[in-house]
């Protein structure tokens, strides 16, 4: 017996958006290494190796991370439950039943509004179970929202 | 939104105008240091360039008050009710209308004066920050509200009528705390399940509270002695014994300060359980209702709604699980997770010998087997698991005394060093012979840990969803951690590190239907 993976990508701007979101830190990194070197005394072997170093760490991350990520985070939502996975080295898989969940909420930051993505946040009644989709679609995330709090409208109960 | 009828309000709504009033003062006033700090900066530069930022600052705190208020819009429909916020950071809060479960409605002053009211919608969720908050309405609006929730949810659900019309209150408080001579007392025809035997002293001093409570004493005790300032070296009894030691070998002194300090933490863990646990007892109401009694000095009764019970842990710390004892305390819905050993009010029975311990539980639970049921290992892979992960600190501490050594230090480093090897392996075998899990009756019951080892049991039906969770390792190794999250106790129990189709297996029987849909019996080929 196998858990298949959730069926639904998220949107692909979700690569883009996460490369940018990367990049001020990298770019705090070599300006903090810039007033560094130029502080300090001569030493011109280690001036040019760390930047180009970081370069090139920054490079990797901002090419390996984001699409990584994208392959990992998959979500589905059915009938009866949403699933959902994340995460990158540890990654968990997230299930609960609709008849559970207790709030639907949507997130937009000002860089997401931009690439017209959203974060969609499904709570349960308890503290350990919210399920987070990042990166959907924004008009997609606004159907998720529809189905998923017309589904639990229909269970009845206090889902505790 | 199609809007089924029945006069209701479906449109978007804002809140009170008003609070364009309340935000503001309420702001500025949080503002004023970093206000005063714009200020003193104006007057430091003395120019007078900068003096305009502190008007600024004021500005911009009522700027972001419109903005709050032009932004914050609600409203409710037959299924849901609806908040957005944001302007920048745009949120959206939905929660269905049945699952709203409280309605507070506060004013502080500031408030009243402005005829203005704070409405709070709660749905049970322990998120922190995910209620829905109306900040502000005028007063008749926050009433209004509050009928309207109230008129919505006891349409679809009868239940829920009740919690929702009451303003203050959570739906249930499910555990009280009162005196014995309050309503909540043990009546005649309650059934007695547990009284403390006096003989169950004995195993206070195994408890980590009773070596705790021994240590904080000790420490407040020779502050004091600090403070009222005597030298400790000056009280007679202290003198002698210091110069006693002085004439006697190391290990002398060594064994006899051990033997000191067991007596300590004896006579004062002793008195400690007798403080809190005298005359405990144990019994249920035929309504429904398990109540705890206990207390020397302080009397103290509790009460637990069967109906909020979603099961029990079964406390064996290592101390106590040498003198074979254990401690019982209860898996409610409504009290949010406690930190610390046994969440206080939910104790079920103090430490007390395993078998009355087994025989609570099942009286308890109305069913033997949890507590008895031989659990599932988790194989080999788990084993070596508990031995890899417990490797890091002698290897550690090897290190650091190889280095101390090499720079001259005493070679006590070193036996502690080699010490930790023997103590490292016995605890992760014994951590690996705590691993396991069962599922028995209607419960999942699983068990883990060495020094506070616990086996939790949990009511299926208690059970909101599954986490499964795989680190780098595990993935490699097959291995998953299956969390059950759940609303009541710590709001999750794990299964730690079981190999995958056993926790699927697991989850499935657990909650039969829900992961149908996600199962796949052949070996799905890698995808994305």
């Amino acid at each position: 017996m196998q858990l298949r993976d959730p069926v639904h990508l998220v949107s692909s701007r979700a690569v883009a958006y996460w490369t940018v979101r990367a990049v001020p830190m990298w770019i705090l990194v070599l300006v903090a290494e810039f007033f560094w070197f130029s502080s300090s005394g001569d030493r011109t072997g280690l001036r040019v190796a760390v930047p180009v170093v970081t370069v090139l760490l920054a490079g990797t991350h901002l090419i390996v991370m984001p699409r990584w990520r994208y392959r990992v985070h998959r979500w589905e939502v059915t009938s009866t439950a949403v699933y959902t996975q994340s995460g990158w080295l540890v990654q968990e898989r997230r299930i609960a039943p609709l008849s559970r969940v207790q709030t639907v909420d949507t997130e937009r930051g000002p860089l997401e509004q931009l690439f017209r993505l959203a974060n969609v946040t499904v709570t349960t009644a308890s503290a350990a179970g919210p399920l987070r989709i990042h990166g959907l679609d924004a008009a997609t995330a606004e159907g998720v929202v529809v189905e998923l709090t017309e589904a639990t409208g229909r269970s009845e109960g206090d889902a505790t | 939104m199609n809007d089924p009828g029945r006069g209701l309000n479906t449109s978007w709504r804002r809140l009170s105008v008003r609070m364009l009033l309340v935000h503001p003062v309420r702001e500025v006033g949080q503002a004023i240091p970093a206000l005063i700090g714009l200020v003193v900066a104006g007057r430091a530069t003395g120019d007078g360039q900068m003096r305009w930022l502190a008007p600024l600052g004021v500005m911009l705190v009522i700027v972001v008050s419109v903005l709050r208020w032009l932004t914050t819009r609600y409203r409710i429909t037959a299924q849901q009710v609806q908040l957005r916020t944001g302007l920048l950071r745009r949120k959206t809060i939905s929660t269905p209308t049945d699952r709203v479960r409280t309605v507070h409605v506060t004013a502080s002053a500031l408030h009243r004066v402005l005829g203005l009211a704070k409405v709070e919608i709660g749905t049970g969720s322990h998120q922190g920050g995910h209620g829905l908050l109306l900040d502000s309405l005028r007063v008749v609006e926050a009433a209004g509200l509050r009928a309207e929730l109230l008129h919505h949810s006891a349409a679809p659900s009868s239940d829920l009528g009740g919690a929702v019309s009451s303003s203050q209150t959570p739906a249930a408080p499910p555990l009280r705390a009162e005196p014995v001579a309050g309503a909540a007392g043990p009546g005649r025809d309650d059934t007695e399940l547990a009284r403390m035997d006096p003989r169950w002293v004995r195993f206070a001093p195994f408890t980590m509270s009773g070596v705790l409570g021994a240590v904080a004493i000790a420490g407040v005790g020779s502050r004091l002695i600090n403070q009222v300032g005597v030298s400790i070296t000056d009280v007679g009894p202290i003198r002698v014994g210091v110069a006693y030691a002085r004439h006697t070998p190391l290990w002398v002194d060594v064994m006899q300060g051990l033997a000191g300090l067991a007596v300590f933490v004896t006579v004062l863990s002793v008195g400690g359980y007798a403080l809190s646990y005298w005359g405990f007892r144990l019994t249920r109401h035929p309504e429904g209702s398990l109540h705890t009694t206990r207390g020397l000095l302080t009397t103290r009764a509790t009460s637990i709604e069967e109906r909020r019970l979603r099961g029990l842990e079964v406390a064996e710390p290592l101390l106590l699980r040498a003198v074979r004892a254990a401690r019982l305390s209860g898996i409610t819905t409504g009290l949010k997770a406690r930190r610390g050993a046994d969440g206080g009010s939910s104790m079920l029975l103090p430490p007390a010998p395993r078998a009355v311990a087994r025989a609570v539980a099942a009286a308890v639970l109305g069913d033997p087997t949890p507590v008895q049921v031989a659990l599932t290992a988790h194989g080999p892979i788990a084993r070596r698991r508990r031995f890899m992960r417990a490797m890091p600190v002698p290897l550690v501490l090897i290190v650091a005394a190889g280095v101390a050594l090499w720079r001259g230090a005493s070679p006590w480093f070193a036996l502690v060093a080699a010490l930790s090897v023997p103590v490292t392996v016995m605890l992760a075998a014994d951590r690996y012979r705590s691993l396991g899990h069962a599922l028995a009756g209607s419960f999942l019951v699983t068990r883990s840990g060495s020094l506070y080892r616990r086996r939790d049991v949990l009511d299926c039906d208690g059970i909101i969803g599954w986490n499964l969770r795989q680190t780098y390792f595990q993935r490699r190794a097959g291995l998953a951690t299956l969390t059950a999250t759940t609303a009541a106790g710590r709001q999750r129990y794990a299964v730690r590190d079981v190999r995958m189709p056993i926790a699927l297996s697991l989850a499935d029987h657990a909650l039969p239907g829900l992961l149908d849909d996600f199962l796949v019996s052949a070996p799905a080929p890698v995808t994305g």
